[in-house]
């Protein structure tokens, strides 16, 4: 087992409480013991390790920060955002597949759906017994969902959905998809699950990031949704837009996870690899760069923990949780890329995690909000400028 | 039944150990403490014994030690434990002092059946439970990798030189726990939120002394460091004439 002590050069965690530091050293534990050992290979034949699900469940990954009353455990945000860079560390697409199970699937129905709806699915949801999916992007439609083709059509008894969905994380292993589909012009969510006929969610083959974790198509042909699986507080674009903040805040700690991984590597590496009779360490040009990666490490570490505290006392605005996106995102891509230098051919061997962070960190620079989107989000919000609508 | 399972709070094994000024005790800054691995093992077959006999069974954690202690007991807690006593020292105490500290809380909370460590990772005395039996009266059955309980009797495995040894016992008795014995559970995020609301009662432990005293810590001599004879295989033949002539080892 790896023996990770984590990288914190201004003593972040003396800004945690014991226990989010006890959250944060069992998953820890978790990604050392149950990840690490298994993920290069899952990577290269390009399969999710769905056994780990019930081992995730058992310790309470899925939706921690929903209610105990629903089987969850009741996190604060600091908690469950160390909980995702512990994860990350791991893989992206582990820490993906909580995300859209936590974050797209599990509190949609929380926030928007009827107590019916969150009894039946909320305990099954956290234990890992059922899987979610999130249906909003479509093959037309990426940083604009508001175009979105996907329609319900009122009849008898419930709803009759057509349309297709695209980049689905989770969707061929998911027993319900939570999609998003407009109703007489207006976006509503629907809990489609598996059996019902017409629903079909095809696996995306031929992916070079993200190998760990399952991307699918997700089809509707004239799928009957009835009346009981509408999420009835559901009013427009913006509730899945909600859910992807949820899942923005998750991806601006987990890719922390990524940027520590590549970092220890990257030092270690210097410190043994010799050239010209002494340690790359000891070169100028190496030591620019890992002073860089910390430097960005220290300062996202920063952000993310100032960051969940305003979530939990709910100040923060949706801006703000991009800008951390936007900015971590871009880093840790940044210091996966600048790590592989450091090591030279080794880096691109499966021998280091180093390629597979950064294959990975190219789909999460541009899912749940592109780079390009949050920087004209952001932008909007500080000049009252929309530079896209 | 009142299960106790006795914890000690050491150093991680991977951490680097310095001596303090003194020359007799470690020096804590910079040392990360973790839950003594064996006694982890001992928090796992309590918590599946009182989840096997599945009745009003409830799990104690008993630590010796001083408020940095709290941290490891809260550990026991997140995995399942039911409650947490801390029984402060002043300075550190032997093995006996520890038995005998730990004995007194055993006898007083009505304790029948206990786990702990085979040792404790820190000063590796392999004792406390055998002493703490002694002090008590209890059975124990030491080293252990697989335990049943049936009623009033224990029946346990121990392993022994080229094969296994069963050892049966009547409560009360001590266990003490080897690797093998099981896979300690995580604590679960939801165990970690509700080790808040459980209580850890902090007392003095009973007068104790210690029978034997640290004189001195030193560390071990540094290595020699290693001989490169060379990189190609002309250095096979000089590497096989050293093994033979000045290591003696073929």
């Amino acid at each position: 087992m790896d023996n990770f002590k984590g990288v914190d050069y201004f003593n972040t965690e003396s800004l945690l409480t014991q226990e989010e530091i006890m959250i944060r050293d069992t998953v820890r534990i978790f990604v050392s013991k149950q990840v690490l050992p298994l993920i290069e290979e899952h990577y290269s034949k390009g399969k999710f390790p769905m056994h780990l699900i019930p081992q995730m469940a058992e310790i309470g990954l899925l939706g921690p920060n929903l209610p105990e009353e629903y089987g969850c455990a009741g996190l604060n945000n600091v908690a469950y955002g160390l909980m995702m860079q512990e994860l990350e560390r791991g893989d992206s697409g582990i820490r993906s597949f909580a995300s859209v199970q936590g974050s797209l699937v599990m509190y949609p129905i929380f926030t928007f759906g009827s107590e019916e709806q969150k009894n039946k699915w909320l305990p099954l949801l956290s234990k890992g017994e059922k899987i979610g999916c999130f249906g909003l992007t479509e093959p037309n439609h990426g940083s604009n969902p508001g175009g979105m083709e996907t329609k319900a059509v009122k009849v008898d008894g419930g709803y009759l959905l057509n349309g297709t969905k695209m980049w689905i994380t989770n969707g061929s292993i998911a027993d319900i998809a939570i999609v998003w589909g407009k109703l007489k012009g207006k976006v509503m969510g629907f809990i489609v699950e598996k059996e019902f006929k017409g629903f079909s969610a095809p696996e995306i083959r031929g992916k070079h990031s993200l190998r760990a974790s399952i991307t699918s198509e997700l089809i509707f042909d004239d799928v009957f949704v009835p009346d009981e699986n509408i999420l009835p507080k559901t009013t427009g674009l913006k509730n899945p837009l909600m859910c992807l903040n949820q899942a923005r805040y998750g991806i601006a700690w987990g890719v922390v996870g990524a940027m520590l991984t590549c970092y220890e590597t990257a030092l270690n590496y210097a410190k043994s690899r010799i050239q010209f009779e002494k340690p790359i360490a000891a070169f100028q040009m190496t030591q620019e760069k890992l002073v860089y990666f910390l430097t960005e490490i220290t300062k996202s570490q920063l952000l993310n923990i100032q960051m969940g505290r305003m979530k939990d006392n709910g100040t923060l605005k949706f801006a703000q949780v991009s800008l951390a996106k936007r900015n971590n995102c871009e880093k840790a891509l940044e210091i996966a890329r600048m790590s592989r230098e450091i090591l030279g051919a080794n880096g691109i061997s499966n021998e280091y995690p180093i390629m597979r962070h950064s294959a990975n960190l190219e789909s999460v620079k541009t899912y749940e909000g592109t780079h390009e989107m949050h920087t004209l989000i952001v932008g909007e919000d500080i000049t009252g400028y929309s530079a896209f609508l | 039944m009142k299960i106790a399972v006795c914890i000690s709070h050491v150093p991680d094994t991977a951490t680097k150990i310095n001596i303090a000024d003194n020359g007799k005790e470690i020096d804590p800054a910079g040392v990360t403490y973790i839950i003594n691995p064996y006694d982890e093992f001992a928090v796992e077959e309590a918590l599946t014994t009182k989840e096997t006999l599945g009745d009003d069974s409830e799990v104690i954690a008993i630590s010796v030690g001083n408020d940095k202690n709290k941290e490891t007991i809260k550990k026991a807690l997140a995995m399942g434990v039911d409650s947490g006593v801390l029984l402060k020292i002043e300075s550190q105490l032997d093995s006996f002092g520890i038995a005998k500290a730990l004995a007194e809380e055993i006898k007083a909370q009505g304790c029948d059946l206990v786990f702990m460590g085979k040792q404790s990772v820190d000063f590796d005395n392999q004792i406390v439970g055998q002493m703490t039996s002694a002090i008590l009266d209890y059975s124990c059955i030491s080293v252990v990798v697989d335990f049943k309980l049936d009623g009033q009797d224990i029946t346990c495995e121990r392993e022994i030189e080229g094969g296994k040894e069963v050892v049966a016992a009547q409560l009360p008795c001590i266990i003490t726990a080897q690797k093998g014995l099981n896979e300690p559970r995580y604590a679960s995020l939801k165990g970690i939120m509700s080790a808040k609301k459980k209580t850890i009662e902090e007392k003095s432990a009973v007068e104790t002394e210690s029978n034997t005293e640290v004189i001195g810590l030193k560390k071990p001599p540094a290595k020699n460091p290693g001989r490169i004879l060379g990189t190609d295989s002309s250095a096979v033949h000089e590497l096989v004439r050293l093994l033979r002539e000045e290591a003696k080892v073929i």
